[in-house]
C-alpha cells in the first residue's frame, strides 16, 4: 500500500530529484529548504548548497529551517561569508542550479514576482525580485516551483523578474544570458520541462489524482503534452521519512502554513 | 532594456560583453546588527553576514547594535572575526536581544512564532496597526518590548548548548 502524503511533501520530493550529486545548489526560501536537505539525505550526498545570506553547507541541516537565516543553518556549514561572495559564484558561472518560485510563470518559463498586472497598470506590488533575476540568469539549470493556478499560469507575463526562455527559442543566447534557463517546472498538478527547440513549457508528468483537464483547464495557453505522458511518481516511505523529520511540525508541508505561506 | 530608467547598458571595455549598470546606493545611515563591539566601534560578527559589511561600507554613517560590548582585548585578539574597523562607526547601541525576532548566533534562536503571528496579524490595515501599536508604538524603549516576551518564551529561545568555535593561532 502507498503511504499517504500530502502534495506539498510530493512537491518537495519531486523538486529533490531534480537535485544530482555533483550539483552546487542555489537554495531558494520554503519547500526549496526541504528538497535540498532531503536530496543530500538519499541520492545527492555530495551536492553543495549555497544560501544568499551567506552559508555554505554540504551537510543536511540536523534542526528544522523555518529561514536559511535560522541558526541551525550555520552548524556544521562549511563557509559562513556575505551575499555578495555568495552572488558572486553565480556571477562566475559556478551555479549548476537554482531553486525559484513566482507568482506569475508563463508558456516560456518566465517568471512576475514583482508586478501584479503589469508595472503601468499597478494592482499588487509583490516583493520580488530578491535574488530571482540573478538565479535565473546565472544558474547553469533552475528549477521552478509554482501553486497551479489559472491566474498564476499566463500566456505571456506582465512583467519579467526572473527571465525564462523569453520569447522561445534561442531569446537568452540573443540576450546574452550566461545560464541555460529552467529545466522543470514543479506544480501543485503536475511536473513540465521545455521543449528543446522552441523552448516551450510542455507538460511532463500529471500528480496521482490530478485530471488532465484540471491542468489544462489551469494554465492560460494551449497547452502541449509530452509524447509519453507520465504520472509523477509518488514519495517513497524512506523519502517521507526524511521530510517529516526536517519538517516535523508540517509547516511547510502540512496544515495551513504550507498553503498560505506558499507564493 | 526596458523597465526602471536608473539601469543603463554599456559594452564592457575589455570583452565587449553588453554589461548593465546600477547606480550605487549610497544610504545617508545604515543601521547593522552584530554580536560584540568595543568602545571604539570595532565590531565582531559571525554568521551568514548577508549584506550587512557592504552597507555599512556604503553609508554616510554607521549604527552598530550589538549584543554586548567587550574589551580591545577581545577584538584585537581576532581580527578575521572583524566585519568593521571602529572608525567607520558613529555610534555603538548595546542592546541585548535587540535583533529579536530575528536570530543572533551564539546568543538566540529566531522567534518563528512572532513572525509567524506578524503575518497572520498584519494582513489587514486594522490589524497591522494593532500590531504596531502593541510591539512598537506602545513600548518605552527595548526593555518594555521585551517585556511582552514571556520568561517561557525568552527561555526557548536562548541557547540551550553552547557551540563555541576552536581559537586560531596568532602567534609568531
Amino acid at each position: 500500500m502507498a503511504a499517504e502524503y500530502t502534495m506539498k511533501e510530493l512537491m518537495v520530493v519531486a523538486g529533490s530529484r531534480e537535485i544530482r550529486n555533483d550539483d552546487l545548489v542555489f537554495v531558494g526560501m520554503r519547500l526549496p529548504l526541504l528538497a535540498f536537505q532531503l536530496a543530500k539525505e538519499t541520492h545527492a550526498p555530495h551536492a553543495i548548497g549555497i544560501f544568499e545570506n551567506g552559508i555554505l553547507r554540504d551537510r543536511p541541516a540536523k534542526d528544522m529551517l523555518y529561514t536559511m537565516g535560522d541558526n541551525p543553518n550555520l552548524k556544521g556549514a562549511t563557509w559562513a561569508t556575505s551575499m555578495l561572495d555568495i552572488m558572486s559564484l553565480l556571477q562566475n558561472g559556478k551555479v549548476s542550479l537554482g531553486f525559484i518560485g513566482g507568482a506569475e510563470v508563463d508558456r516560456f518559463g518566465n517568471l512576475n514576482t514583482t508586478y501584479i498586472g503589469g508595472k503601468g497598470s499597478l494592482q499588487v506590488r509583490l516583493p520580488g525580485s530578491g535574488g530571482g533575476s540573478d538565479i535565473a540568469s546565472l544558474s547553469k539549470r533552475i528549477i521552478i516551483i509554482m501553486n497551479h493556478e489559472k491566474r498564476r499560469f499566463l500566456e505571456r507575463v506582465s512583467y519579467i523578474t526572473s527571465p525564462g526562455y523569453g520569447d522561445g527559442g534561442d531569446w537568452r543566447e540573443k540576450n546574452g544570458l550566461r545560464g541555460g534557463g529552467p529545466s522543470a517546472v514543479i506544480t501543485t498538478k503536475g511536473i513540465f520541462r521545455f521543449d528543446p527547440h522552441t523552448k516551450e513549457m510542455i507538460l511532463h508528468s500529471i500528480h496521482p489524482g490530478v485530471l488532465l483537464e484540471e491542468i489544462i483547464e489551469n494554465t492560460g495557453w494551449d497547452l502541449k503534452l509530452a509524447s509519453k505522458l507520465e504520472s509523477t511518481k509518488p514519495p517513497t516511505r524512506p523519502e517521507l521519512r526524511i521530510v517529516r523529520k526536517q519538517d516535523a511540525h508540517g509547516f511547510w508541508t502540512r496544515g495551513s502554513h504550507s498553503e498560505s505561506r506558499f507564493q | 532594456m526596458s523597465g526602471d530608467s536608473s539601469f543603463k547598458e554599456m559594452e564592457c571595455p575589455f570583452t565587449k560583453e553588453r554589461l548593465a549598470l546600477i547606480p550605487a546606493l549610497k544610504p545617508d545611515v545604515a543601521v547593522v546588527q552584530a554580536q560584540r563591539a568595543d568602545e571604539d566601534g570595532n565590531t565582531h560578527f559571525w554568521g551568514g553576514s548577508g549584506i550587512t559589511k557592504e552597507a555599512a561600507l556604503a553609508a554616510r554613517k554607521v549604527i552598530v547594535v550589538v549584543e554586548e560590548v567587550v574589551s580591545r582585548k577581545v577584538i584585537r585578539r581576532d581580527p578575521n572575526r572583524t566585519l568593521l574597523p571602529g572608525f567607520l562607526v558613529d555610534a555603538v547601541i548595546p542592546e541585548p536581544w535587540g535583533a529579536h525576532p530575528s536570530p543572533i548566533p551564539g546568543y538566540y534562536h529566531r522567534d518563528h512564532e512572532q513572525y509567524i503571528s506578524y503575518h497572520n496579524e498584519s494582513r489587514e490595515r486594522e490589524g497591522y496597526l494593532k500590531w504596531l501599536d502593541r510591539w512598537v508604538l506602545g513600548v518605552k524603549g527595548r526593555k518594555e518590548y521585551l517585556g511582552l516576551l514571556s520568561e517561557e518564551k525568552v527561555k526557548s529561545l536562548s541557547v540551550k548548548r553552547h557551540r563555541k568555535s576552536i581559537p586560531v593561532d596568532h602567534g609568531y
